[in-house]
């Protein structure tokens, strides 16, 4: 126990006096990376626009207000867009999810050194890159339009739901598969009665998880042109139109609400 | 037991059937039925130009094809800025967004922070996890013009509704003996957060800190596509003149510092457990 003397009496200390030092010297470099870091920023800032910017706030909210509610009656449309994007890439990434899961999943993989790192890969992939960024890349491939939003969403949940779901199978219970192959099932029967029903309530609950999070994402892929409601939200934005932006930002601020309470009662009602 | 008996009785000779998913019937044949009404709208509704799709897929060939050649060094300039902003965003909207959620997240915990203060946390988390970055971004590129400090400050803001919200969960659920036990020996406030709340949760601090390290390097690649700085600008202007093999090289740089930093924050995480 680390103890240090003080006018001849025994003080308890949390540290010896090497751990202290080591720790300082971290800090110190911590501190010095973080200061560097800010340095770095500030030299790129235009204070002059920084100083002013509560009175560029005040304005932007002074023009924001009142929402301009008559503009409702453009967004109906992109909504819908914007609830199919997310609901038909969603659906399209659970479908190529679960191969990539079975394949990536310890034991169910068919061969552990060649095809589970080529399924990781392609989880980490899809994980690493933005949906934002996986629209970009096909906005320039197949055009602009609520297609390339629905693939670019699809792409990037297919590595989240399939991560999860590789867990949850790496997690089943093996006496219930063993079970199953003791009565001389098939690979395919094993699978079918032995693993889906255990990793069923995982999956119902990822499908609605990622669902919420694609609805957050899907009402900002308009902004690089890949369809729903953020299309009208980069227009009234180029335009200036202050009002028309507000109103989105509400529009969008209760889909985000309304899918996350969707999605909490569902999981709620699984698990 | 007759009971028992005739159940068994009525169920010889019938074939088994796996047991549903959703047990009541009428709202399993309700969910596939609405499940399929929808699903004809919504793809009757989506339009798809064909043929502008099948002209795509040369480019798309193209595309997958540039990652076997990634042309790192014709843009390398561009490149190298770009990420270097993106790291530096990353670590100084990190240490802030951490720094702050760390008291926020305390106040958000209802087992140690009183009621006026857990409501106003809450809504802070409440707020912050509502707006995406990416709007946020917008909004402070509008106020505080184009550049890194926009994106700094976007990350700071979303990182503090994570880190809070995960933070005083744990706190909820730590167990409150030791922290007693600390209360018992006449601690102050600030002694009894520091040795009996501070080792519990440490550990789960650490690793979501690092993982939130990871999401905010991965956000901070897109902040760049409404001028908030970092590497989203460069990836832009490739994908605008079509310069795939550049485009690949940098998608291939972020999804290996993703990877590092994935490996990285394992290795600390195991460390500290």
């Amino acid at each position: 126990m680390p103890v240090r003397e003080i006018a001849g009496a025994k003080v308890w200390r949390r540290r010896t006096t090497g751990e202290a030092m080591l720790r300082w010297v971290g800090w110190l470099i911590g501190v010095a990376i973080f200061v560097w870091c800010w340095q770095q920023i500030s030299a790129s800032t235009t204070w002059f626009f920084v100083w002013d910017a509560p009175r560029i706030a005040g304005d932007i909210i002074d023009r924001a207000t009142p929402p301009r509610w008559s503009y409702m009656e453009k967004l109906w449309w992109p909504i819908w867009d914007t609830i199919n994007i997310a609901t038909l890439g969603t659906l399209i990434a659970l479908v190529l999810a679960v191969p990539v899961a079975f394949l990536a999943a310890r034991n169910t993989t068919p061969s552990t050194w060649i095809i589970r790192p080529v399924a990781l890969f392609i989880i980490v992939a899809s994980r690493s890159i933005n949906s934002l960024i996986w629209a970009l890349l096909l906005i320039a491939i197949i055009g602009p339009g609520v297609f390339a939003g629905i693939l670019a969403i699809a792409i990037r949940s297919v590595g989240f739901c399939a991560k999860l779901l590789y867990e949850a199978i790496e997690e089943i219970d093996e006496t219930q598969v063993e079970a199953i192959t003791a009565t001389g099932a098939s690979r395919w029967q094993v699978m079918v009665y032995g693993i889906v029903p255990q990793i069923m309530p995982a999956f119902a609950g990822i499908s609605v998880f990622r669902w919420d999070i694609n609805i957050r994402e899907s009402t900002v892929l308009g902004l690089v042109g890949a369809g729903g409601i953020g299309l009208q939200l980069s227009g009234s934005l180029n335009t200036l139109a202050w009002p028309q932006v507000s109103l989105i930002l509400l529009v969008i601020l209760l889909a985000v609400v309304i899918s996350e309470w969707v999605s909490a009662k569902v999981r709620g009602a699984i698990i | 037991m007759s009971g028992v008996s005739t159940e068994l009785e009525t169920l010889l000779g019938t074939r088994w059937k796996k047991p549903p998913l959703i047990k009541l019937s009428w709202l399993r044949w309700l969910l596939i039925l609405g499940g399929a009404v929808y699903l004809v709208l919504a793809i009757a509704s989506v339009e798809v130009n064909w043929s502008r799709v099948y002209e795509g897929l040369d480019r798309g060939g193209a595309f997958i094809m540039s990652f076997t050649r990634p042309d790192f060094l014709s843009r390398g300039g561009d490149i190298w800025n770009g990420l270097v902003e993106s790291v530096v965003i990353t670590v100084a909207a990190s240490v802030v967004g951490i720094l702050i959620s760390i008291p926020i997240g305390l106040g958000a915990a209802r087992n140690i922070a009183p009621l006026p203060v857990y409501l106003v946390c809450r809504a802070i988390v409440a707020v912050s996890r509502a707006l995406q970055e990416i709007i946020v971004a917008i909004l402070l590129v509008a106020i505080f013009g184009f550049g890194p400090l926009a994106g700094f400050l976007t990350l700071s803001f979303a990182t503090i509704g994570f880190l809070s919200k995960l933070l005083a969960e744990d706190i909820e659920a730590m167990d409150r003996v030791q922290a007693e036990a600390i209360r018992a020996t006449g601690a102050r406030w600030t002694q009894w957060i520091n040795y009996g709340v501070q080792p519990q949760v440490m550990p789960r601090l650490i690793g979501l800190s690092m993982y939130r390290l990871d999401i905010n390097f991965r956000e901070s690649a897109i902040l760049g596509l409404v001028g908030a700085g970092g590497i989203g600008a460069t990836l832009n202007t490739a994908f605008d003149r079509y310069e795939f093999d550049t485009a690949a090289a940098i998608l291939l740089v972020i999804i290996g510092i993703v990877m590092a930093l994935e490996y990285l924050s394992g290795v600390i995480r195991a460390r500290v457990r």
